[in-house]
């Protein structure tokens, strides 16, 4: 208990992982006991789950009640969504993206790795690599998630055989040649015996490499964001208009790239005006310099029209800016992808107005290949397509900044968000 | 070499500012629900923070049951007035007396269902766009799946399986006339997390979180504050006790704990050791498994 007393809190940082696997691959059990393990799960909420799994004539009390919180997902024991749930050990603060791998995997997966640190993707020992394992591993790539687990799960079914390992790490290994993944792991593991996941166990002493929660606890993180490239979209425009501070004109945004300090050099765009940092602000706190994901108010020394949707930027480090650019396209919706259709588009702070100008091939996920015959991009679908902005974006490709790489698209008829897409 | 590394901490409060600027650009008339507990105090500091020096561009929403502590209110009009904020309240009271709502009756009587029509009718009539609240998915097994920019068509309603897919930090919050949002700054909190922060930021909170003596009877397990708001039946025989509150709401559906922590560190300590989720002691999610969920999908918080 005292482990997460203030002072060892206050230094903890965050990892955000997705998990992703199919019907019976045991996500639920690997989930439930990290959480379980770390005592991230209550009394109360036990005791709902066993009175609601007896209630459905459960033997056992099922982990995925507690998320599968939507009557129709308790009636039909399906996912609908994602389904965020958080722990803590010590050391790190978790906040977990599950993803139900049967009904619109690409969706929910999609949008569970956009902001992830790290993908667990659960391979049954018994069975090798299947076409998810294939189909989760493309997407992880995809949404440029940095770190890749690989979880050989129940182990315990074959012997924990080192053999039956070592044959799906080498196919895995083999298959993940043409991913762009740089860190990519192997963990032998029993979910439901609990092997290799929190605690070693000893049944597999062949295994020398950390157990699951080491390495999620481990894993350098403080890598994945962009401390390179200085980026700062404008969010809102700061304007007391008090007596105290009449003239001041602040710019709030977050910072998805570099570091700026206070007397840098630095360019607006679009407009291309130059200027320094006059101050930077957190809060009531004056600071010297803010990196990624900081949430700041810059304030800059020459008096220059900014408005949201602007970026701030290093004046010899300026991203792309153009109204042509190239997506990985994925497609939420049930109405399918209109060749010329026009869509609203966001990117980074700023909304404009776009038109589907080509669709240049749909991606089979399974094998990583072009698909052959109908290119009309559906539901789940995942496609490259080229687009034409009413106005010039200011972007980075995807796999350079998460953040300024990356846009939406809204049907301007029904409002819904309809597709995701990676810039490349 | 310098390390860019931000605490968990530091990198919510990050996300909480992006999102509640979000909202402040893409809508034209928000609002900040307060209820006078801590999560909502938090969304109103986050709030401060990320429009520092300019005031807070919103106004605080009260929707008011008549059933609160009393030192809920002395502490929401203190604050009010400390920080120039406006406030407006919806009354359920009001609502009654209007004849939209009727009140329940017995002793099991709460005012908490009713005020889904209160806040409703607060959001129309002062033309709110967008509703910020300090809910958490961690909270309850319903708002584990809710969305930062929560859509509310026009009737106020929540379809928890036509819900935007929310990538990256990118909110689509466009809608149609007469629809509304909902906003949660602080989704990605655990109660863990506001405790530490209130301690980090040292942040002000209502008196009745710490130990205090009050009057308070039993029922079904849940220990009640007496008021003249509640019915006691002729078994219930109230008497002095040492407790404070997990969580602030209405004074019909909050228990109170047991506990002697009157200091922002014994309370995380406490915290910490629960085996229990602090809406363990709200009689108004025990209503049914779905309960959160059937109100939510009519427009609660």
């Amino acid at each position: 208990m005292k482990d997460n007393s203030t002072h060892g809190y206050l230094d903890m940082d965050l990892l955000r992982f997705t998990t992703a696997g199919s019907v019976d691959d045991g996500k639920s059990t690997l989930i439930g006991r990290l959480l379980y393990d770390s005592k991230a799960i209550f009394d109360d909420q036990m005791e709902a789950m066993e009175k609601a799994s007896s209630k459905r004539g459960d033997g056992a009390v099922d982990l995925s009640l507690l998320t599968d919180g939507l009557r129709a997902e308790r009636e039909q024991g399906i996912t609908i969504d994602v389904a965020y749930r958080y722990f803590a050990t010590p050391k790190r603060k978790f906040i977990i993206a599950d993803t139900p791998g049967h009904i619109q995997y690409t969706r929910n997966m999609v949008t569970g790795a956009s902001t992830a640190n790290l993908a667990i993707i659960l391979v049954d020992a018994r069975k090798g690599i299947l076409e998810q394992t294939c189909r989760h591993s493309f997407i992880a790539s995809l949404l440029g998630i940095p770190h890749v687990v690989f979880c050989i799960n129940k182990i315990d079914l074959v012997d924990y055989e080192e053999a039956t390992f070592t044959r799906i790490q080498k196919e895995l290994e083999d298959f993940s040649s043409k991913l762009e993944v740089r860190d990519i792991r192997y963990i032998p593991i029993s979910a439901l015996k609990g092997d290799m996941v929190v605690d070693r166990g000893d049944r597999m002493p062949w295994y020398q490499g950390p157990t699951l929660m080491y390495l999620l606890e481990n894993v350098h993180i403080a890598g994945d964001l962009n401390h390179i490239d200085r980026r700062f979209p404008v969010q809102y425009v700061v304007r007391p208009m008090t007596d105290e501070h009449h003239d001041f004109r602040g710019f709030a945004g977050r910072v998805q790239g570099g570091v700026f300090r206070k007397g840098d050099a630095v360019q607006v765009l679009p407009s291309g005006f130059q200027s320094t940092i006059k101050s930077i602000n957190l809060g009531e706190r004056e600071v010297e310099e803010a990196f990624a994901p900081q949430s700041v108010v810059m304030t800059l020394a020459d008096e220059i029209d900014i408005s949201r949707g602007d970026m701030i930027v290093s004046p010899n480090n300026a991203p792309e800016t153009s109204q042509d650019i190239d997506v990985m396209l994925c497609w939420f919706n049930e109405r399918p992808l209109q060749p010329g259709g026009k869509y609203a588009i966001k990117h980074t702070s700023r909304d404009a107005r776009c038109m589907v100008k080509e669709i240049k091939y749909k991606m089979d996920i399974s094998t990583l290949h072009k698909a052959e015959g109908d290119p009309t991009i559906r539901m789940n679908d995942i496609g490259r397509v080229h687009l034409r902005t009413t106005v010039p974006l200011h972007f980075d490709k995807y796999q350079r900044n998460r953040y300024t790489g990356s846009i939406i698209l809204i049907d301007e008829s029904t409002n819904e968000t309809v597709a995701a897409g990676m810039i490349v | 070499m310098h390390s860019y590394r931000l605490t968990h901490l530091k990198e919510l409060e990050s996300e909480s500012m992006h999102i509640l600027r979000e909202v402040a650009a893409q809508f034209e008339n928000p609002a900040l629900l307060f209820s006078g507990g801590k999560d909502s105090i938090v969304c109103f500091h986050l709030a401060r923070k990320a429009f520092f020096p300019a005031k807070v561009p919103f106004p605080l929403v009260h929707v008011d049951t008549g059933h609160n502590f009393e030192e809920t209110m002395i502490f929401r009009d203190n604050l009010v007035k400390e920080h120039g904020a406006k406030l407006i309240v919806g009354s359920v009271q009001e609502s009654i007396d209007q004849g939209k709502v009727q009140e329940e009756t017995g002793y099991y009587a709460s005012r908490n269902k009713l005020q889904t029509v209160t806040l409703l009718d607060t959001i129309e009539k002062h033309k709110i766009d967008c509703a910020i609240g300090g809910g958490r998915r961690d909270e309850e097994k319903a708002r584990a799946k809710e969305r930062v920019f929560s859509h509310r068509d026009e009737f106020g309603q929540w379809d928890p399986k036509m819900q935007r897919p929310e990538l990256w930090n990118l909110y689509n919050g466009k809608k149609r006339p007469g629809e509304h949002f909902r906003a949660f700054p602080i989704s990605n909190w655990t109660e863990m997390d506001v405790w530490q922060y209130i301690l980090l930021e040292n942040i002000p909170i209502p008196s009745i979180y710490f130990s205090h003596v009050r009057e308070v009877f039993d029922r079904d397990g849940v220990i009640y504050a007496n008021s003249s708001f509640m019915r006691l039946k002729p078994e219930e025989k109230p008497r002095q006790m040492r407790v404070r509150f997990r969580t602030i709401g209405d004074m019909s559906c909050t228990g109170a704990v047991d506990s002697p922590a009157s200091t922002l560190e014994e309370i995380i300590d406490e915290v910490a050791s629960s085996r229990v989720t602090e809406r363990g002691s709200r009689m108004d999610d025990k209503r049914s498994e779905a309960a959160m969920e059937d109100r939510k999908k009519e427009g609660y918080f």
